[in-house]
């Protein structure tokens, strides 16, 4: 081993390993670059990512993921990773307002780039409309697709604030769910985009309401007394 | 104390008497005018969801802590030669190392656990397990479910059937099966005599009907991060029961109970795949130990996928007698299915507990195979016994030339679905259905189809809640059950805030704790009837100690208090009448606690069956063999619904769970290395938004007086018929009998090719 891969910490061979990135992806402080090759690494390397509109610095790999970066690094856990391969958009974030697959990008991609995951969606505390929706519609259950499917929500919302149903189901066709919120996300996106409102959503069918056959409950009093309540509220009386 | 009681649904209410326990409300009444319980209630944890700052046990960051990866076996069948370890352990980063397997022991299934690390970065893990050396000898294996029925395949296990940790549950009740080569079986059940029963039959039809493999394919993967400090251990876990967890933690790394502690504030899907700690649990905690660290193990998608579980296959043969006015005399099912190196793959629910019929034979075999291990997934056994079962009984229609619907009607002892199945043929159209067949497209058909949904009120004593009122007038649940994200956080504020009379924004509840009494799993729909009469019970004695601290007050008799609608009121004295918060301020410092373990039930719960039907429209295109449904209609008995919102979402969630398996998941095992093919989600194909048809839910609600809220759980009976329905539409599309699902083209081509073209 020479000299110079004593002092640099790593061999010639590491570097020929490391990961080729572009030239955006060497930003500033980033010192390990071979400058032939514009190959990073492959030990951690300094990297500053905007996130939310704040800088972080860190050091990683140039393989670490951007996913991985957020949630292992910064401890931005709101943005989830499922396959690890592009396939789900549990992942999703924006990249200077486009929506991508974190777990598809590399950390030393982005740096310098508009990062914005769900953690920014809330300006100073105040939920976005669309959080808001998801909430309202239950358009979520377990929670684990819920920050990808709102960030591909989002993407459509900034380029078309009324969507229709099929631009609805276009845009979060990438977005899997196993708990089946889909029905409640059009609702919660219908909500946003006005076409539907709180007040016009169908309600389920009440299940409280009084057997069909009333006659047949006539004499037991406790019923009756409770039809007499609900003929009531029919009518406007109560 | 005895009382009597109306049970029923609407339209069919009956007294009956009961026995009420000492301590515990009488079971609401039909009557009842509840101010938040049965409305439609936002989930009290959406907003933490939606903002992303839950940190469900996947997104737990302790200082110092280590990431593990685990090393799996490549090979279907082998037995390891050796593990050396050491490259592993001195790869850069790694601070602990660990063999999951011996040397001389067998591996079963491509996908079996062998080695663990823990190093600092997660890159860094993948680096060491790539370092770890195994010589392993591979064996013969057999990976699909004929050719391991045959005399001469490869033993999965050559001795007694043994699974690893809590992988499921293979044989161990006290009845041994027999053992014939990979084959295990029959279970059997025998009611009258079936020879009996097709004699006295005027038309008999018999089919063999097939299902796949399916994964649970929860998004949050299985795994937990271990934090030792001295000798306890605390575990951030994503499990569906965090009681198990914490037993089979202790059990497994030889410590007392009470030195573990296992949190789950929320968690990402299980499905039923998460019980115990399983291989890896235990593993994370080990090397925790090992490492002096806290370490993190969540599985990758790909080890997701092979081996933590699955919906067992099955091959169906169902035999069906009837006489001519269409009453069933016989029903025989003989039904073998793969669950791996498990168990368990019985289908006979429905068959035994849908449809009347005093003969019925049925025999389940289980066939070993070099797989991933089956486990309880949403209603085991049931969306595939369903399929065929409702396959069946619309060949006997066929062959009797009855309608579908009427041969239900005749043989379905339940009321309460006989009402549930005319409610969806009227909102699906069911009469016209053959009008609408043909499209505009002449290639494009319309079929409609129902199956029967049947469950069990699985509620069950055991589970312990407190419940304190402040002297501010807040008031707080704590109850150690865990949400899987089925909104059961939010089911349990509903009844404390109803029981109490306080608005839902009062209650404060915490959860997904081992430290907290004691909660059910959240498992075979057992987490609302087992908790919601807990919660219940704890408000009610809550309510009664606030009356009497009031009463103590006012100097008066403790039953002339009551409490009621946000109001304390003294019987015959209006001016004993003040607000919640007024009389809470008159609570000593420590308040008012209760804390009270759920009732038993007030008859066996298990055969108060959970009813539910869903019709299903489906166009087939028939130049493409693409299957698109339109529309399902989902009529369900819940018992009387807590919050009818979540309620929704988990029948929705049901369906389209059912939708997916109809039609896109196949796990996928290459022949000839026994590998997985597709563990991922872009391979293996689950329902996304686009195969998102329109669902209608309808409740039907069942006051069944067997607990204080007469709740049951509906997270298993929504999924168990979509594939029925959705195989009986597509069939009527066609006019051919669709006998196997995944329905792909080529599926539908084949029953296009092989079915009675004069049907339609």
């Amino acid at each position: 081993m020479s000299d110079d891969e004593l002092k640099s910490g790593f061999t010639r061979r590491d570097l020929v390993r490391g990961t080729l990135v572009g030239a955006i992806a060497v930003g500033a402080g980033t010192k390990v670059v071979a400058a032939e090759t514009g190959a990073i690494g492959p030990g951690p390397v300094p990297l500053e990512l905007k996130i939310n509109g704040t800088v972080q610095k860190l050091s990683v790999e140039p393989r670490v993921t951007l996913v991985s970066a957020l949630r292992d690094r910064l401890g931005m856990t709101g943005t989830k990773s499922v396959c690890g391969r592009g396939a789900c958009g549990s992942c999703t974030v924006l990249i200077d307002g486009k929506a991508v697959c974190s777990c598809l990008t590399l950390a030393h991609e982005v740096g310098g780039r508009e990062i914005t995951t769900i953690e920014g969606l809330a300006a100073d505390g105040r939920l976005s409309a669309v959080q808001q929706a998801f909430i309202e519609a239950d358009a979520l259950q377990c929670g684990y697709c819920t920050s990808g499917m709102i960030m591909s929500c989002k993407v459509l919302l900034d380029s078309n604030p009324k969507p229709n149903r099929d631009q609805i189901r276009a845009a979060v066709a990438g977005n899997l769910c196993r708990c089946g919120t889909y029905p409640h996300v059009f609702d919660a996106m219908e909500r946003v985009s006005g076409v539907r409102t709180a007040e016009s959503a169908p309600e389920g069918p009440d299940p409280r309401r009084l057997p069909a056959d009333r006659d047949a409950f006539r004499d037991d009093p406790r019923v009756a007394a409770a039809i007499l309540e609900v003929l009531a509220d029919e009518e406007g009386l109560a | 104390m005895k009382e009597k009681i109306r049970v029923g649904f609407e339209g069919d209410f009956q007294f009956k008497e009961i026995e009420i326990a000492a301590g515990d409300p009488a079971p609401w009444d039909p009557s009842q005018k509840f101010s938040v319980l049965g409305g439609r209630v936002p989930r009290l944890d959406g907003k933490v969801k939606a903002t992303g700052e839950a940190k469900y046990p996947s997104d737990v960051r302790l200082p110092g802590m280590l990431y593990a990866r685990i090393l799996r076996c490549p090979y279907a069948a082998a037995t390891v030669k050796s593990i050396d370890l050491v490259p592993g352990r001195t790869s850069p980063g790694v601070k602990a190392a660990l063999a999951l397997a011996e040397p001389g022991e067998k591996m079963r299934f491509a996908g079996q656990e062998v080695a663990a690390v823990a190093a600092d970065t997660p890159e860094r893990a993948d680096d060491a397990i790539r370092a770890i050396k195994v010589v392993y000898e591979p064996r013969p294996f057999v990976v699909g479910i004929d050719a391991a029925k045959k005399p001469d395949a490869p033993l999965v296990f050559e001795g007694k059937a043994e699974t690893k940790s809590s992988a499921g549950e293979v044989e161990s009740r006290a009845k041994s099966l027999p053992r014939n080569g990979n084959v295990l079986g029959p279970r059997s059940t025998v009611r009258g005599n079936v020879e009996d029963g097709f004699r006295k039959a005027d038309k008999v039809v018999e089919t063999t009907y097939t299902t796949q493999v399916q994964t649970h394919t929860a998004l949050e993967t299985h795994g937990l991060m271990a934090h030792w400090e001295g000798d306890e251990l605390t575990v951030y876990a994503s499990t569906q029961g965090i009681f198990i967890m914490r037993d089979e933690l202790a059990e497994s790394l030889k410590i007392p109970v009470a030195k573990v502690r296992v949190l789950t504030e929320y968690m990402g899907g299980g499905f039923g795949a998460k019980f115990g700690p399983r291989v890896e649990g235990v593993a994370a905690a080990r090397l925790a130990k090992m490492a002096g660290a806290p370490v993190r193990l969540f599985l990758e998608r790909k080890e997701e996928q092979t081996a933590t579980g699955n919906r067992p296959s099955s091959v169906q043969t169902i035999k069906l007698g009837a006489t001519k006015d269409g009453k069933l005399t016989a029903m025989q099912l003989t039904v073998y299915g793969t669950g791996g190196t498990n168990g368990g793959t019985g289908t006979s629910g429905p068959i035994k507990n849908v449809y009347a019929c005093e003969n019925l034979k049925v025999e389940e075999y289980d066939v070993f195979t070099n797989a991933g291990p089956s486990t309880a997934m949403r209603a085991p056994g049931h969306p595939q016994g369903a399929f065929a079962l409702e396959a069946a009984m619309d060949e006997l229609a066929l062959a009797l030339g009855m309608d579908p619907l009427e041969l239900r009607l005749k043989n379905d002892p339940s009321a309460v679905r006989r009402e549930q199945f005319r409610v969806g043929a009227e909102k699906i159209g069911w009469k016209d259905r053959d009008a609408r067949r043909k499209t505009n497209d002449p290639e494009v058909f319309r079929g409609v189809g129902f199956g029967a949904a049947v469950w069990y009120n699985t509620g069950d004593t055991g589970p312990r809640a407190t419940v304190h009122i402040h002297r501010d007038g807040s008031t707080e649940v704590e109850h150690g059950g865990q949400d899987l994200g089925t909104g059961a956080r939010t089911m349990i504020a509903i009844v404390a805030a109803e029981e109490l009379g306080v608005p839902l924004e009062n209650v404060s509840v915490s959860m997904g704790d081992t430290r907290l009494p004691f909660g059910p799993d959240s498992g075979g729909s057992a987490m609302t009837p087992s908790t919601a009469p807990t919660i219940r019970r704890a408000a009610y004695q809550a309510k009664l100690g606030l009356a009497k601290a009031i009463a103590r007050e006012w100097k008066v008799a403790p039953e002339s208090v009551s409490v009621a609608n946000g109001r304390v009121k003294g019987k015959g004295d209006s001016k004993l009448d003040v607000s919640w918060a007024e009389a809470c301020k008159l609570l000593p410092s420590q308040g008012v606690s209760a804390t009270a373990e759920r009732a038993d039930n007030h008859e066996d719960a298990w055969k108060r069956f959970t009813t539910g039907a869903q019709f299903a429209e489906v166009l087939v295109d028939t130049a493409t063999g693409k299957v698109k449904v339109e529309r399902v209609v989902a009529i369900h008995d819940c018992g009387v619904p807590i919050n009818v919102l979540t309620t929704e979402s988990q029948i929705q969630g049901g369906v389209l769970q059912g939708v997916s398996y109809a039609l896109y998941e196949d796990r996928v095992l290459d022949r000839g290395s026994g590998r997985m093919l597709n563990p991922n989600v872009e391979q293996y194909k689950i329902a996304g938004a686009l195969d998102c048809p329109q669902i209608d839910v309808t409740l039907v609600s069942v006051w069944d007086g067997i607990n204080n809220t007469n709740s049951v759980g509906i997270g298993e009976p929504s999924t168990v018929p979509t594939a029925a329905a959705i195989g009986n539409a597509v069939s009527h599309a066609l006019g051919a009998r669709i006998t196997k699902i995944p329905i792909t083209p080529e599926v539908v081509f084949a029953a296009i090719q092989s079915g009675p073209g004069g049907r339609s």
